[in-house]
């Protein structure tokens, strides 16, 4: 780690960035963003802003059970929780009994009450509140350790899922004439978004975090008039909005994730006024 | 080229019969799809088409038997179907090209990382066979239903199937479209030893077109050459006189 922080202060030798948590901060944006940005192409295109929400919000729940089984980490609770959640709702989606819209406003209704319960007991919901802004300075030298991780995984995977969720998101019978799993395909993607919105959670806060999955990729969408452009504009936009909002709520003393997701969404503005030119 | 003797093979289902909910929504289906043969469903709405294919498909559980078959009656292989569904419900802003469309089902390479290429010339010769070239680089949601159509013929053409199976579009596309359509795959009938099953909800080309028509009403009510079929009793009963 020490390495790296050196190599930083060689790299990027701006005043804010001499802290280490700083340093931590900017890594675990760097990290991070890219694979928010890809998978963000494919919640876009697949109108999944609502059920990526959702899973958003069943972290509360996530931590609250943790409490009570004992967990001793946060980041496990929530991950195992939030993979659970996702294949719940992919899987009750395709049963069909109501629209996907309600199913999933049931489940992110529910898993906020229950983890509100769970977490306000004895009156002390205060010591969570972080969890709904996010704190972007409790980023650990290990937790960047498993972000690396994650990246490497999640991107190794994003490879093999992409072309066969792209044609089950355009027709799923025609994907399934072709050998692809359809279900499976789905459901590994709703887990890779699943761990990925976890793995950001703690810093961008359970009320922002599905606005860095969605944003980026929604600014990038109306730029854009391939697959390519549209996946290399949101990394981009993810990328940019990260590391403006880190640095300016730094300036600014106020919430990363709030920041970060101002700027997202200056962006999306703007690519809705260019949207017309480029696209024609 | 494939060797000759594929020219006697064919499709034989054998009392296909498939449950939905307690209810047979087809029942003792029992038909040849013969190749270089276009056969043809027709049916009022609710018919079972639409089950048909998705039992063909693999998609939904089925009674019975779908067998691939030699004139023999040998079974040859794995049934290797080509599937144009009848629309796209996509989201028409995606900002998908027809050629990150086509190269998703080609090739392995994630589609976002770019297309080779050596995969560009095989769309694009993929796209010649079907007359349409010029759509490649075209976003998916600006192409005409009768263009996409043709899109979705390219794709199932390749790798090249035993069955082709073409659900044709109820509505979104013109005469004109449908017409160049069906041309194309008829021409597709005499080039190559494929066996087509076209699932049609306009009567207008079928005669036309059709080697063999079943007309469907959760079961096989008649089939055989056209002419007979629009002739008889069982055809005045679905679509009434006066249709022709």
């Amino acid at each position: 780690m020490e390495g790296i922080y050196s190599l930083m202060d060689v790299l990027l030798p701006f005043p804010s960035l001499q802290f280490s948590f700083m340093k931590n901060a900017f890594l675990a944006i760097l990290l991070l963003t890219p694979l928010l940005g890809l998978l963000g192409t494919m919640a876009v295109n697949q109108q999944m802003a609502f059920f990526s929400d959702a899973l958003g919000h069943s972290a509360l729940t996530g931590i609250g059970l943790g409490m009570i089984l004992g967990v001793g980490n946060d980041l496990v609770s929530m991950l195992v929780f939030g993979v659970i959640w996702a294949v719940l709702i992919g899987l009750i989606k395709h049963t069909g009994s109501a629209s996907a819209d309600t199913v999933i406003s049931v489940f992110s209704s529910t898993s906020v009450a229950a983890g509100l319960l769970i977490l306000s007991r004895g009156g002390g919901f205060a010591k969570y509140s972080s969890l709904l802004i996010g704190d972007i300075l409790a980023v650990t030298p290990q937790d960047i350790l498993y972000l690396l991780l994650a990246l490497i995984a999640g991107t190794v995977l994003w490879m093999l899922l992409y072309n066969g969720l792209l044609l089950t998101s355009i027709n799923a019978s025609l994907a399934h004439s072709r050998s692809i799993p359809t279900r499976l395909y789905e459901i590994a993607f709703s887990i890779l978004v699943a761990v990925a919105v976890m793995l950001a959670i703690r810093w961008v806060g359970v009320m922002l975090i599905n606005a860095l999955l969605i944003l980026p990729a929604a600014s990038a969408r109306n730029l854009s008039r391939n697959a390519r452009q549209h996946a290399v504009l949101s990394v981009l936009f993810a990328l940019v909005s990260g590391m403006a909002g880190l640095f300016s709520s730094y300036a600014w003393n106020t919430s990363a994730g709030a920041a970060i997701i101002l700027y997202a969404a200056m962006i999306y503005a703007v690519s809705l006024l260019l949207r017309r030119k480029v696209r024609g | 080229m494939r060797p000759h003797h594929c020219e006697l093979c064919h499709i034989d289902l054998k009392h296909v019969s498939v449950s939905r909910g307690g209810q047979e929504v087809l029942q003792d289906v029992s038909m040849h799809i013969h190749c270089s043969q276009l056969t043809v469903l027709i049916g009022q709405n609710g018919a079972g088409k639409t089950t048909l294919i998705r039992a063909l498909l693999g998609e939904i559980p089925y009674t019975g038997s779908i067998r691939h078959q030699d004139g023999k009656g040998k079974p040859v292989g794995h049934l290797r179907i080509g599937y144009v569904p009848q629309h796209l419900a996509f989201d028409q802003d995606m900002p998908v090209t027809v050629q990150d469309f086509m190269a998703a089902a080609f090739t392995r390479r994630p589609v976002w990382t770019g297309v080779s290429r050596k995969v560009r010339a095989e769309i694009l010769e993929a796209l010649k066979v079907v007359h349409a070239p010029e759509v490649i680089d075209r976003p998916l949601g600006r192409c005409s239903g009768g263009e996409l159509q043709r899109v979705l013929l390219a794709l199932a053409l390749r790798p090249s199937p035993d069955l082709l199976v073409l659900d044709e579009p109820v509505s979104g596309i013109d005469q004109n479209g449908l017409k160049m359509f069906l041309d194309t795959v008829n021409e597709l009938r005499t080039g190559r030893h494929i066996a087509i099953l076209l699932v049609s909800h306009d009567l207008r080309f079928v005669r036309e077109y059709a080697d063999h028509v079943v007309l469907l009403d959760k079961t096989v009510l008649i089939q055989g050459a056209p002419d007979p079929v629009f002739e008889s009793e069982a055809f005045a009963r679905v679509f009434g006189t006066g249709v022709e």
